[in-house]
């Protein structure tokens, strides 16, 4: 796999994937990263809704972008990013897709690397932005992780 | 609400986790769909010459958050948050999370305060991830 394999498909976006915010979800969740916060578990929020921690939104089905190839092994999470528009509550009804926005290459001591960009959006019954997420995953040709 | 104030300098954290343990891997896979076996056994993540497993990123960026979180208080103060991931995190490690104010500005009597983070092991000092985060207070 080669940048000319990614570089059509930026721009190109997954179909939006209806995700539901489960109160169970996000404690479990909470459980896993062992935060003790009330507010991911019994919802003492100043309006009593059970809120979802920040990097929550990595949980979500952002769906496929139709035929993008992506590697089995060789992909490490590079970068992660997060603008948080307003919080996330259990029982929110979002629709998320991903969007490839940047391919490029660099070549570094362990060979060449490969950059993919993504934009992963979550938005809300009212088609308001809730989450807008920037993954970067790095592709090496020779597999394995150094 | 949360009537804090912040000036640039000040520190954020640390907040110290327990070490992560194999356990903690599996939850994290179960809680996020990762299935990675990367993370989880560790025949395959030695095939594949990671030595045995390793935990996820996102997992070392959800206790920065914790942090993160720990100081603003209320939900929906924080508005950005991002990091590097830089060094592999292992069952054992002891993972410290740390953040000072780089700049604050006030806007209609709201704070807006940017900060950088950060996570490191705390045996060997490694950097695990650096980032950067902006919430109101």
């Amino acid at each position: 796999m080669s940048l000319e394999t990614f570089e059509p498909f930026v721009g190109r976006s997954s179909s939006p994937v209806r995700n539901e915010v489960e109160k169970g979800a996000i404690r479990k969740f909470a459980d896993a990263i062992g935060d003790p916060n009330p507010l991911y578990r019994d919802g003492t929020g100043a309006d009593g809704r059970v809120v979802a921690p920040p990097t929550f939104s990595r949980t979500f089905d952002y769906g496929k972008i139709p035929d993008l190839p992506l590697p089995k092994a060789g992909l490490i999470h590079g970068e992660q990013q997060f603008e948080y528009f307003r919080p996330i509550y259990a029982g929110d009804v979002l629709y998320c897709s991903s969007k490839l926005i940047e391919v490029h290459e660099k070549s570094g001591r362990l060979g060449s690397m490969i950059f993919l960009v993504f934009e992963n959006t979550a938005v809300d019954d009212s088609g308001d932005l809730v989450v807008r997420e920037r993954l970067t995953a790095i592709y090496r040709e020779q597999g394995g992780v150094a | 609400m949360n009537q804090k104030r912040f000036a640039v300098g000040d520190k954020l954290g640390p907040l110290i986790k327990p070490p992560v343990t194999k356990t903690q891997l599996v939850m994290y896979s179960g809680a996020s769909g990762d299935f990675n076996p990367i993370h989880t056994v560790d025949e395959f993540a030695k095939e594949v010459g990671l030595g045995g497993v390793i935990a996820h990123g996102m997992l070392t960026m959800a206790f920065v958050g914790q942090m993160l979180t720990d100081a603003t208080g209320t939900p929906g103060a924080l508005k950005q948050f991002r990091v590097r991931f830089r060094e592999m995190v292992r069952p054992g490690d002891v993972i410290v999370c740390e953040g000072v104010v780089t700049d604050v500005r006030d806007e209609d009597g709201v704070q807006w305060v940017s900060c950088d983070v950060s996570a490191t092991v705390q045996q060997d000092g490694r950097v695990a991830v650096t980032g950067h985060a902006v919430f109101t207070a």
